[in-house]
Parts: structure tokens; sequence; C-alpha cells
């Protein structure tokens, strides 16, 4: 079951919302709607799952209605129609105590701009959700304590926050966050205001944590190599309603539309795909069956100068060149196993494209990707990386 | 032909009857003096702040003056030991050494316990105030003019309803030296808590701080330093307004300014002015080195 469920939900900022509501429900635009009623729509009708434990990136530009919805999550924003069911309970319909208790228990929130609060130091910073719970000081300043350990701020637990650096006042509302051990985690922009190598780090962490944690993480970013970093499913958003939601990969590969696809075009491809997306199919001969002849007249007709040699079960035993065989035709040989050569660059499915880059260029041969099993799944050529960085199609994988 | 125009105008303004503002004012005084049941509010005010400036004028005075100086010398140092600004310490010993010398030490303490007083009656009813408005857009749209009108209103009219709800004296002139020296804490109080940075109580709001957790935890502490920069500046304002209150009968430095006027005594004049100098200078110091550094968010 899904952890968080959100139908239809709609925010109209000003007063008399009903004709704009129901203008939306017309599938009016945005701009239509503030023409006619002088209205802004905040977030348009959104229906959205989101699953436990994953990471999920909500994406858009400015003004795209992204850091609205993070706050109807939680209610900062009332929202103006719709629900959002959280275990089954719709926090749009609940009362000040009962939103209180889940603000305190089930969901917390980091900030862009951090959000901390500067009188404080940095323990009591973290220690303040369980202190507005009424738990007493030494089991909070305990909690406090170890949630600073978590994201690696020991040690500088009684100094304050303007005594910090950027990247380390975000660990800090990090820490506050992870101390309340709630089960979802808001991550508004969270990364947005530090330096590019800061944020990978923080990236990375995050990730790090995260395989520990598995917390269900909602990241608000306007960054798409932030999304396909660190995102399980990213759902991109424009003027307040969403465009698609689906894998990084889906992303990337199946563009719901223009708006879409002109955001993934400056996209880092080498980073997003793998070797199992630009492999093509490789000829092959099989040590087992296949002599000296049949092996040369592959290379002749495929126009190439070596091949991978695999056995019944596809395994990849080596590579034969056309030198060699050729010498082997001529002595009348049967066999090819005294020509394989071992040496062959493999990688394996999943290995990153920017990886392959360096792989290709010390190589003269196409490099071999095989399975766990050591089964040959493909070939590496080097031109189908650089048609794939060009934006031309991949393979999809399933 | 222009003459006939500017007859014209006159003979218009003729029609404009004359508003009995003054007249108003003066009858609604009159009504809350004589009203049944406001007699025992005025008599309970009167009674405590007559009760405060007599507890704290006697305290002072009980302690010898040089005690005191030092007390406060004391005080004044252990407020600038981190920040190294001893000029404070150095300033309230020799500044109060000097009034003693000059035999003001009796006034100054009765005028010490009115502006403290003042100062008090303005925190406790300004600082919620102030507090009200921020959270409340009516409140303020319907304060805000209150104060631009007790704050530029001339300072001496404050004394005609003094002295009629509270005869002469001491406490007329805390009155009037509280509605004259209030609206900047109130002002900045509101100021403070309405700048709090938006992330900073969404921070509060999402770990599900109710509404008085966040205005103790976070926006009162956050706004500290504005409300201290406001009370400071009603000490200012009470302190300017003791020379106005000895008009009403009120006793301590500022009488002996009003007699030195009256007297054309310039001597008298130029002692009792610089000691309000130099107590003004001392409470200023004292309120500022309060008022730790601003942290930045």
């Amino acid at each position: 079951m899904a952890k968080i469920e959100v139908r239809n939900l709609s925010k109209i900022f000003g007063k008399r919302t009903k004709p704009a509501l129901e203008m939306l429900k017309e599938k009016k635009s945005k701009d239509e709607i503030l023409k006619e009623t002088g209205l802004t729509v905040g977030v348009n009708r959104a229906t959205f799952d989101v699953n436990e434990a994953e990471v999920f990136v909500i994406m858009g530009l400015s003004g795209s209605g992204k850091s609205t919805l993070v706050r109807l999550l939680n209610r900062l924003i009332d929202p103006t129609e719709g629900q959002i069911q959280i275990d089954g309970d719709d926090l749009a319909k609940m009362d000040d105590s009962a939103l209180r208790e889940v603000r305190r228990k089930k969901m917390s929130m980091v900030f862009q701009k951090f959000g901390l609060f500067p009188f404080r130091t940095i323990v009591s910073n973290v220690e303040y959700g369980l202190e507005v719970q009424g738990m007493p000081k030494e089991e909070r300043r305990q909690k406090a304590l170890e949630s600073l350990k978590l994201v690696g701020l020991e040690g500088y637990e009684d100094q304050y926050p303007d005594q910090l650096s950027g990247g380390m006042q975000q660990r800090v509302g990090l820490a506050r966050a992870l101390a309340n051990d709630p089960d979802v985690l808001l991550m508004d922009e969270a990364f947005s205001a530090l330096d590019p190598l800061i944020r990978k780090d923080m990236q990375d962490e995050l990730l790090d944590l995260q395989a520990s944690m598995q917390k269900t993480i909602i990241f608000i970013t306007h960054d798409l190599d932030e999304a396909l970093r660190i995102g399980d499913r990213i759902m991109i958003m424009k003027d307040g309603a969403i465009v698609q939601i689906g894998t990084p990969e889906d992303i990337l590969m199946h563009p719901a539309d223009d708006y879409v696809a002109r955001f993934v075009e400056d996209v880092d491809r080498s980073k997003v795909y793998t070797a199992e997306h630009i492999m093509t199919r490789p000829e092959t001969v099989n040590a087992e069956k296949d002599g000296p002849r049949v092996a040369l007249q592959r290379m002749r007709d495929a126009n190439i100068s070596s091949v991978y040699v695999v056995n019944r079960s596809r395994e990849l035993q080596g590579i034969v060149h056309a030198p060699d065989i050729a010498d082997a035709v001529k002595r009348e040989e049967r066999d090819i196993t005294p020509y394989l050569q071992n040496e062959v660059p493999t990688c394996s499915l999943d290995t990153p494209m920017h990886d392959l880059f360096e792989m290709t260029s010390s190589s003269t041969v196409p490099i071999a990707v095989t399975s766990e099993s050591g089964k040959l799944e493909g070939i590496v050529i080097r031109s189908k990386i650089l048609s794939a960085l060009s934006g031309k199609e991949v393979n999809s994988v399933e | 032909m222009s003459e006939t125009i500017y007859d014209w105008f006159d003979a218009i303004l003729d029609f404009l009857p004359r508003l009995p503002v003054g007249t108003w004012a003066e009858n609604f005084v009159d009504w809350l003096r004589n009203a049944e049941g406001f007699e025992f509010i005025f008599e309970g005010i009167r009674n405590s702040v007559g009760w405060t400036t007599g507890v704290l004028n006697s305290f002072f005075g009980l302690i010898p003056p040089i005690v005191l100086i030092l007390i406060l010398t004391v005080i004044g140092y252990m407020l600038v030991r981190k920040t190294g600004k001893f000029g404070l310490p150095i300033l309230i010993f020799f500044g109060l050494l000097f009034i003693e010398s000059i035999d003001y030490w009796d006034d100054l303490i009765l005028t010490l316990s009115l502006v403290i007083t003042a100062t008090l009656i303005s925190v406790i009813i300004g600082v919620p105030a102030g507090i009200w408005m921020a959270k409340n857009d009516v409140v303020r749209n319907i304060v805000t003019p209150i104060l631009d009108f007790m704050q530029t209103m001339p300072a001496f009219v404050y004394l005609i309803p003094a002295v009629a709800f509270f005869s002469i004296g001491i406490v007329p002139g805390v009155i009037a030296s509280v509605i004259f020296a209030m609206p900047p804490t109130v002002r900045l109080t509101n100021l403070g808590i309405r700048q709090v940075p938006k992330e900073t109580i969404e921070a509060s709001d999402a770990f599900g701080s109710t509404s008085n957790q966040k205005l103790f935890k976070v926006q009162l502490p956050m706004a500290k330093v504005t409300i201290m920069a406001g009370v400071n500046q009603t000490i200012m304002l009470a302190l300017s307004m003791v020379v106005i209150a000895a008009m009403i009968g009120t006793d301590g430095i500022g009488r002996q300014v009003y007699y030195a006027v009256g007297r054309n005594d310039m001597a008298m004049g130029f002692e009792a002015g610089i000691s309000l100098v130099i107590l003004a200078i001392i409470l200023d110091r004292l309120t500022q080195a309060l008022n730790p550094e601003k942290r930045q968010a």
C-alpha cells in the first residue's frame, strides 16, 4: 500500500475560490483562471501516490507549484480542496491537535535556507521537535546527539548556527528532522543553497542514510541532475499541474510532452545510461562447434577484425583476431581454442556510460557486456556511446 | 472681479459649523471621572502606581549613595566584561559621584523611581499589545493610528486629564509618561515578531509547535533584540517627560529644572540639566549593554 495518497489536491490563493475551482474542473489553464478571477492557482488537482521507503522527487521550475505542494502535504498551507491520506488518515480533514501529532511523530521537514533557530545551540536546534512534544531533557538531548552523530556533526553541539558553514547548517537541519524519527521526510530544495561540490556530497550522504533508514522521502528540486541522481521516481510539475510521473529512465526516454522533453534535453546522459542501454548484439563464434573457417567468414561478413568467442551456454570465453585465424585456416586446423585471447575488456549491465568512455578509449576491441553468470549479453562500441550522448535513441530496459 | 470670488469663498466658509471637539473631549473626561464604577479603577491605579514609586524610592533611599554607586558600577562592569567596553562602569561611577557631590542625589533617585515605574508599566502593557498586533492584522490596523496619536499629541496635553483623574504629584507624572513613552515598545515588539524569517516560523510549525510554544520558543527570542531597542526608546522618552511632569507637581530633577526656568537661575538650571543628561546616558548605555549581539539565521 502507498504511504501517502494524494487525490485531486488543489490550492488556489485568494478569497472566494469556488468559481476558480469549477474552472479547474473544466480543465482551464492557470493563465485563464488568473485572467477571469484574479486568483492564482498554486496546485492544480494533483493526484499521486508515494510508496513506503522510496525517494520521490518533485521537480519543476520556479512557479511550478512544487514548494506549495510540499507545504500542502504537512499543511503549512491549507489546501483549497482534495485529500492527503497518510497511512489511510486524511490530513486535510484533521483538527489542529491531530495535525500537530502527525507533524511531531510522522513527518518532518528540511528547508531550503535551513530554517534554523539562530539563538539556539546546534544540539538545542536538533532537540526542538522533541522539546515541543514535552520529552524530558536528558532523553531528548541523548536523541539529539545520536542524530547529530548520524549526519557527522559530533563535537559541534555547543556551537551556534552562524558559526557553521552552509553545508554543515543543512546537516543540522537534516539532524533536526531525523531526531523525531519520522516516517516521512519532506525536503524542500534542501540542497539548492549549497555549493555544487557540497551538494553532491550531501546527495551521496542522503542516499547512504536512506539505505539504512528506509524513510519515505519527498524531495523537491529544480535541478534535473539532482532528481535523476537521488530519485526512485520523479514527478514533473508545470503551472501547478502534474506533467509526468515515472522512474528517471521513463522521464529521459519517454518524455510525456515537449515540456519534459525540453527539460531533459540538457541532462548529462552519461550519468543516467548504463551499458545495457547502449550495447549492441555481438557477432560471436561458438568454440565448441565452430572452427577457424566459420570464424573468418563471420568476420568478413560483418567487416570486423576480431570476434568474441562463447561456449554453448553463451558464456564468454575470450576473443580471436582475424590474422591469427587466417593463419589457422592456412594450416587447416579445426579448433580455434589455441588462438583464444583471454585479455578482453568487460563490464556489467549496470556499468554507467560515464565509465565506459575511458574503457573504449584505451581498448582496440569493443567492450564485452556480461551478466553476473558470465553470459555475453552484448558489446559496447565507441560510436554508440557518442550517439547516445548526442540524444539519439537508446535501448529500452525493462 | 477677483474680490467677488474671495467673497464667495468666505461666504461658503461661513456656513461651516464649528465642531466642538474640545468640549466633547472635556465632557468625556468629566463623564469618566464621575461615572459610577470607574472610581475604584482610578483609585486602584493611583494606589498601585503610588505604591510602586514609593517602594522604589525608599529602597534606593535606604542604601547609602556610595554603596549604590558601587553596586551600579559593578553591574555595569559585569555587563561589559566580555565586550571590553569599560567606558560604562567608569561613566556610572564618576557620573553618579558627580550628581551626589552637587546634592542632587535625592532628586535623582526619585526621578529614577518614576522612570523605572513608567517603563515597567509600559513593558507590561506594551509587549502583550505588540504581540497581539503582530498576530492580528485587524488589531494592528486599529492600534497603529492610536500609537501615532499618542506620540504626536504634545506631551503637555496629557497633563490635563492626568491631573483630572489622579490629582497632582508623582502618580499623574508616571501616567502621562506611560502614555507618551509606551508606543516604541508596542511598535518594536510588533515589528520584531513580524520580522522573524518565514522559514523559521515554518520550521517551528512543521515540528508541531502549539502557537504558545511558537511564541515563547521562537518568536519572542528572535524578536528580543528589537523589543529591547523599543524598551530603550521608552526609557529615553520617559526621561524626557520628567521636566514636563514637574509642571503638575512631580518631584525629582525635573522639578529643579522647572524651578530654575521660573527663577531664571542659570546655575541651577545647568546643574539639574547636566544631572538629567548623565542619568539619560547611563540608562541608555546600560540597556544597550543588556542587549546581546544579534545572531544571524
